[in-house]
Formats: C-alpha cells, structure tokens, sequence
C-alpha cells in the first residue's frame, strides 16, 4: 500500500516537468521568426530616427524658438534617460496621466508654440513623411534601453488611469461587436501566422511594449505606440480616438503597467 | 540634405565587418502620392574607402529599399584604420561620412 503510494508520486514528479516542458516548449515557427528578428535587429533602420529625434529634440524649433531639452518627462527638466521606461505618469503641469508620446506633443505645444491642430493633422507617418513627434518618441525611447518598465501607480489619477484602460480594453462594441480582449485576451491565439500575445497575463504583457517604436519593413516606416492604439481601434472598426488623447494614455497605462518588471529593449523592427 | 548613415566596422581577426545604415527613400517612380507619380529618387553608386584606398563599389538600382542596409567584410584592417562611405543618387545628391575600425569583442 505505501510502496504504490511512493510510486504514484514519482510518477506525479515524473510528469510534472513534461508538462510544464510542453507548455513552454516555443512554436517552431514562432522560433524561427525569432530568428530572423533577432539579424534585423542588429541593422535596424529605428537607428536613423533616433538620431534624427535626438537632432529635433536639441534643435531651437517652433514659433517660439525654444529646444525641447527643458521638456520634463517625468523624471525632471531636460531627464531623457530611463524617462520613457517609466511613463505613462500622472504631470500636475498638465493634470493628467500621459504616455511619451503625449508627453512629447505636449512639450512641443508649451515649450516651443506649437498648435494641436498642426501636430494632429498627421500625425503617424507614412512613405512620404515621418513626424515629427515620431522621431523624437524614437529617441526618448532608445533611452531607455535595457531598463526595467516601471509604469508608476502612486498618484490616484495613474490608478484611474489603469482602470479606465482596463475598461476600454474589455469594452465590446463597433460593427464586428470586438474589443481589445478579443485578439489579446486569452493564450495561444493567432491572426494569420502573427501569435496574438495575452496582454491581460503579465507573462506576456511585455509584448505590448517590446518592440515600440518599431520600423516596420512593409513599407519601410517608423511607428509609435500611438499609431499601433489607433490602428487596433481601425481594425476593430471602432471610431478612431483622438491623437495623443486621455484615452489612449489610460489604455497604454493597463497595458504598460502589465508589463512592469519586464525589460525593454529599445525601438524595434517589424515585419 | 540628406541625413547622416549609421556606420559600423569591427574587427574579426584581419577582417573588418563593416555595416552601413542609409536613410534614402529610395523611391522606385512606380508609386503614387495624392494621385501624382512619386519621381524616381534612388541612389545610384556606393563606394567604400579604406585609408583612402577604395575597397567597395557598386551600382545600386531602385530594387533595393528604403533606408537600405549594406554590409561587407574587409580584409587586412586594422582597429583605428578609416572607413569612408560615399553615396551618390540619381539627383545627384551626395553624402560621405567615416568612422574608425574599432577591436572586435
């Protein structure tokens, strides 16, 4: 009787790292994408708008002459590095959560005179232009590479934030009756060959943040988190929010808090 | 003006891996902005000097792609030699920048 007892529990053990095997064993496919992500990465174009962001940003620009290196991210007047790595944040100046890239836009309007309109007009880029507020969010990001995302929740209006996100991410509406959580709320889901990651796990999280800005080869331009935000509600045939909005700055804290903890690597590359 | 390239060189033995990033549209003429014809706009020769001494031609086409990458191995640099790259498009602009062989890791 004992001795059957041990030996259910050997094979219990026995079976415990088989499956944890399977559950981690990665896709091959997924594998060699990898791969082949992992070359792209060591010639990646990004690297040409980091350096154009960092021009723009020491540049006196705007209808009031004035360069960006008095623009406080979150860590204090003219900080750059490991800014972006912990935004979105809550900025009493503007009394309300940003992510970077509204962070930007709103440096841009106050410090150099810039209109919204004007930044608005277009503001993702496309084979003819990139943005200004692109580039610039590629150099803000390069700045943080290799840092831990530490998106904070100490002020009340960052836990708004997250929970209004988390709302707009589960919200189900629009033609095809989708949301966010649709493609990215459950595991092991995929559109075509593309795995859709589970941003709701913080495992996966991270996927919502690795890899923005990204350049993307089709087509050869550079994107930020805000045109992907804006693409997602396109596809999901939702009315598109407005550029550098509250809505899309407490989206990006859901998704970016998720993935605290993990580390970024920098502006990425894309299919 | 165009915008400055990325360039790297590091050394591998005697051989240097030289990497360059160009930010060129390299506009093919087959595509079309707000229903007009975007001119062909690509960049025509490339050329890699070393210490002076040129070690790299080519020809290049609009087949290659925007912000191209181009990458090549030479043989008997030294860490600190001068890598020159020059690039000249059909409109006949142009744009040179350097940098130094560094030691491989």
């Amino acid at each position: 009787m004992r001795h059957a007892l041990v030996l259910g529990l050997a094979a219990a053990v026995a079976a415990a790292p088989w499956l944890q095997a399977s559950a981690q064993a990665p896709d091959p496919t997924a594998a060699e994408f990898d791969k082949f992500r992992e070359v792209l990465e060591q010639d990646n174009p990004a690297e040409l708008f980091e350096a154009k962001g960092e021009e723009l940003w020491r540049a006196r620009r705007g209808p009031k002459n004035a360069s960006l290196e008095q623009c406080d991210l979150g860590l204090g007047a003219g900080v750059v590095k490991g800014a972006y790595a912990r935004m979105p944040r809550y900025f009493a100046d503007a009394g309300r959560v940003m992510d970077a890239e509204a962070r930007i836009v709103h440096c841009m309007m106050t410090l150099q005179g810039f209109s919204y309109a004007e930044l608005a007009k277009q503001p993702f880029s496309n084979a003819s232009r990139t943005p200004d507020p692109v580039s610039l969010i590629t150099y803000v990001a390069a700045q943080s590479r290799g840092m831990k995302v530490a998106a904070p929740q100490d002020h009340p209006k960052e836990r708004d934030a997250y929970e209004t996100g988390k709302a707009i991410f589960f919200y189900r509406a629009g033609a095809f009756d989708f949301s966010c959580a649709s493609c990215h709320g459950a595991d092991d889901k995929r559109i075509r060959t593309q795995p859709l990651p589970n941003f709701t796990k913080p495992a996966k999280a991270i996927a919502a943040v690795q890899g923005w800005p990204g350049y993307r080869m089709t087509g050869g331009v550079m994107h930020s988190l805000q045109w992907r935000m804006n693409d997602c509600f396109r596809q999901q045939r939702f009315p598109e929010p407005a550029y550098a909005s509250e809505t899309l700055s407490a989206l990006l804290t859901y998704l970016t808090v998720n993935a605290n903890g993990h580390v970024y690597r920098g502006p990425g590359i894309k299919r | 003006m165009a915008e400055p390239m990325k360039i790297r060189a590091t050394l591998q033995g005697d051989v240097a891996d030289v990497r360059v990033l160009m930010a060129h549209p390299m506009e093919t003429g087959q595509r079309k902005a707000a229903g007009k014809v975007v001119p062909l706009h690509f960049i025509q020769t490339i050329t890699a000097q070393l210490n002076g001494r040129t070690v790299f031609s080519a020809d290049v086409s609009q087949a290659i792609s925007r912000n191209p990458v181009f990458a090549f191995k030479v043989k008997g640099a030294k860490a600190g030699d001068k890598i020159v790259i020059t690039w000249t498009d059909n409109t006949g602009e142009k744009r040179t920048d350097e940098t130094t062989v560094r030691a491989g890791s």
